[in-house]
């Protein structure tokens, strides 16, 4: 008997219960109105609303916040078996065999991320604040980050597949608007490393085809469990006799074949949203954006979307270990993908952006572990949350700086210029590649443990190779990121002539600083302790969601040598960096130098454009092309070949009609002799 | 008496009203060709009533008599009209009800 089977049998055993939502977590919905009612109102109220549009756009969030905490606070004096709370809010959808009502599941998992989007949401709105100060559109640009704050809230409260998928939608369009936010060239003060509007609108609509492709997935997986199931919500409503989707798949109404199907489905939405393999090309791209867009929506919450949808997925996903084989696989893919790019790329968003990919390739990776997975992907997702949001503002704080010089070639030696930002990049630094005591420490050493854990898998095989993965993927981290920090803040300053950094205004750096205690100390307060068995803070608190707190990694490796290991090979990777990059002695020239074919691939996204170009694009447009020529020649063609033929026998038709009444009548007299010869002629034969 | 001797005499005043439909251009004539034409055909209709013993060809050749009648109050109307106007009785003068998409 394998291990997998006694996981499958486990959750229909423990499947978890809904009950009526009590005190403030009653009043859920105004976590999403108030944000939606704030971004309605600055965008109707338009120009009128320029004076004071960022104040607004600033209280709807940190209201929401607010909200929020009270609501996990209910909680947390609740009893672990009232912790899922369901919102009823109405019938939303009422057709036929489809009755689906509007609702929010209040649970710790849907807690926890309303706290990471509306307290990171808050610190990023106020930064933008002052991020955003000399742009003539900043009240449309907080309409758009309450837009999208609102539409996140929607995804990760929903109590159906369809309602997040409305907010998964939401946060796309929100993620659309604010990637092509300079699409003007004339109404803007910043420009992104001399990206043109055209540039940026290009980016855009790179990320909305990418994401489209992916909701294909999440549209398939949603008819299929309607398909079976006749219910796309999760659980049924407490107090009636419905059942959700959770609740039958708990049940085994699901055989494993169509679990797995919809399973991948889900998956394939997830690498859309979350910019896995193979749909990841539009992450980089999209930090055409203005920086506080790429700290909140594509590190810290949109891009995470995926993660959630599995984790929430659960209960499919434990019916179905092949899909969550390849979800490990997809996440483990990507983790190497985005660190092999992350150390060749000299544009600091974009170094930041392939190590995001990184990042949630660790967590779809722990999410694809099964259930000794699932808390930890999603407190790494927590941690990466704060650090690298982190990281995202002060990266923004140093283009501040810079005249917005996105090139690191051109940073070096900022540290002494802007202790602000130093101090707490270097939190974030830190906390990502895993220094001992910080937050990455905890949350990523728990997801290479349970890599390593040979009962997340079915072959005795798997978990040195996911688990080496892992290790490998965390010195990666370490020399990207070194990489990073050293080429910005340490080492000979490459500045371009005329530029005098300085640091930000207090509003930008308090955010920063929020977000690096975060960094510091979430980690060990929340995480798992890597000589512990108690799985930390958040995991026994996400245990109603996710369940199994008694499920813990069981490594084929003593955590010794992994912990240890993971540190000596952190420590190689830092050291290599600091000698290349960070010390007086090394020489960073101010043009990329050439390099082995392995760079010059990273450098390109290891041609992620050049095999989507070859594979669809140039494909695509090909077809569409013979298509186009198929609809002119055949289509068009019949149709006007018909109308030619009527016209030809028109000609023919009218000859005969001269006008002649005595013609007419010697034209009748003969085809009467000529019929009665033929009926004639008929009787004889 | 002959029967047959009533269908000869029924087909010669036939042809001779097709062959005056045929070769006169005088729209009078010609209109007295179809009448000839017309009672033709009535008597060749009671003769085969009498041949088949029951009345179904006079009942037709009624129908005939009465549908000519009306046709002649038409088509004279229409013939004195048409004269009026163009001062022609010529059935080949009224040629208008053909092709004119290129009229030379």
């Amino acid at each position: 008997m394998t291990t997998l089977t006694l996981f499958a049998a486990v959750p229909g055993a423990e499947a978890a219960e809904t009950v009526k939502a009590t005190g403030p977590a009653s009043a859920a919905l105004w976590l999403i109105l108030l944000p939606a009612l704030s971004a309605a109102l600055l965008l109707l109220l338009g120009r009128r609303a320029d004076r004071w549009g960022h104040l607004l756009g600033v209280v709807a969030p940190v209201a929401s916040c607010v909200l929020g905490f009270v609501i996990a606070i209910q909680l947390l004096g609740l009893d672990s078996s009232e912790r899922l709370q369901h919102v009823d809010v109405g019938s939303w959808i009422d057709a036929g065999a489809l009755n689906l009502r509007f609702g929010l599941l209040v649970d710790p998992l849907s807690v926890t991320f309303v706290m990471l989007i509306t307290f990171v949401g808050s610190l990023i709105h106020i930064y933008s604040v002052a991020y955003m100060e000399h742009d003539i559109n900043r009240r449309r640009f907080f309409a758009y980050l309450n837009l999208f704050v609102a539409a996140m809230l929607t995804l990760v409260l929903a109590d159906s597949f369809l309602l997040l998928f409305f907010g998964w939608e939401g946060v796309g369009l929100a993620s659309y608007l604010l990637i092509g936010f300079w699409n003007h060239e004339v109404d803007h003060g910043h420009k992104v490393g001399g990206a043109t509007a055209m540039e940026n609108s290009v980016a855009s609509k790179k990320a909305f085809v990418a994401n489209r492709v992916g909701d294909l997935g999440m549209i398939v997986a949603m008819g299929l469990l309607f398909a079976q199931l006749g219910t796309v919500a999760f659980h049924g409503r407490p107090g009636t006799h419905e059942a959700g989707v959770f609740d039958l798949v708990g049940h085994g109404d699901l055989s494993t074949a169509m679990a797995t199907g919809i399973g991948l489905m889900l998956l394939l939405a997830a690498c859309g949203k979350s910019a896995q393999f193979p749909l990841q090309s539009w992450l980089g791209d999209a930090m055409a954006g203005p920086t506080p867009v790429s700290a909140l929506i594509h590190a810290a919450t949109m891009v995470t979307a995926g993660v959630y949808l599995v984790v929430r997925s659960q209960p499919l996903f434990d019916q179905a270990p092949n899909a969550r084989l390849v979800v490990a696989i997809v996440g483990a893919v990507t983790l190497l993908y985005g660190a092999i790019v992350g150390c060749a790329k000299d544009d600091i968003k974009k170094a930041l952006a392939a190590s995001t990919m990184s990042q949630i390739g660790y967590m779809m990776l722990a999410a694809g572990l099964g259930p000794v997975g699932y808390a930890i992907a999603i407190v790494h997702l927590v941690g990466h949350g704060f650090f690298k949001a982190g990281m995202f503002l002060g990266a923004g704080s140093v283009m501040h700086a810079m005249d917005d010089e996105v090139n690191m070639r051109k940073f070096g030696n900022l540290g002494r210029r802007m202790m602000f930002t130093y101090v707490t990049f270097g939190m974030g630094w830190l906390a990502i590649i895993g220094f001992p005591g910080l937050t990455g420490f905890f949350t990523k050493d728990s997801i290479i443990e349970a890599a390593f854990s040979s009962n997340a898998y079915e072959q005795s095989w798997q978990p040195y190779v996911f688990g080496t993965v892992t290790m490998v993927g965390a010195a990666l981290t370490a020399f990207y990121m070194s990489r990073l920090f050293f080429m910005t803040f340490e080492g000979r300053a490459r500045w371009e002539p005329g530029t005098h950094p300085h640091e930000s205004p207090r509003l930008m750096t308090w955010p920063m600083v929020v977000l690096a205690v975060g960094s510091l100390g979430f980690g060990a307060f929340f995480g798992k302790m890597p000589w512990s068995h108690w799985n930390g803070r958040l995991s026994d608190w996400l245990a109603p969601s996710v369940g199994h707190p008694h499920e813990h990694a069981t490594p084929v490796v003593a955590w010794p040598i992994i912990t240890f290991g993971t540190m000596i090979l952190v420590g190689l990777a830092l050291w290599l960096a600091w000698t290349r990059f960070g010390s007086r002695a090394a020489q960073v020239p101010r043009e990329a130098p050439p390099a082995s074919p392995l760079v010059v691939a990273a450098r390109k996204d290891l041609y992620q454009d050049e095999v989507n170009n070859g594979l669809l694009v140039i494909p695509g447009t090909y077809a569409t092309r013979a298509l186009v020529f198929t609809d002119g020649v055949v289509v068009d063609g019949a149709v006007r070949g018909v109308a030619r033929g009527a016209v030809a026998v028109g000609d023919q038709a009218r000859r005969p009609q001269t006008g002649f009444v005595r013609q007419y009548a010697a034209t009748m007299a003969i085809g009467v002799v000529v019929l009665i010869i033929i009926v004639l002629a008929a009787q004889i034969i | 008496m002959n029967l047959m001797n009533y269908l000869v005499l029924s087909t010669i005043l036939f042809s001779v009203g097709a062959t005056t439909v045929l070769v006169r251009r005088n729209a009078i004539i010609a209109f007295m060709g179809v009448e000839m034409m017309l009672n033709a055909t009535n008597l060749a209709l009671v003769t085969f009533a009498r041949i088949n013993g029951n009345l179904h060809g006079q009942v037709l050749a009624f129908f005939v008599m009465v549908v000519a009648a009306a046709e002649v109050v038409v088509g004279l109307a229409i013939i004195v009209a048409i004269y009026r106007t163009r001062r022609s009785a010529s059935i080949d003068d009224v040629n208008l009800l053909k092709d004119v998409r290129d009229p030379a």
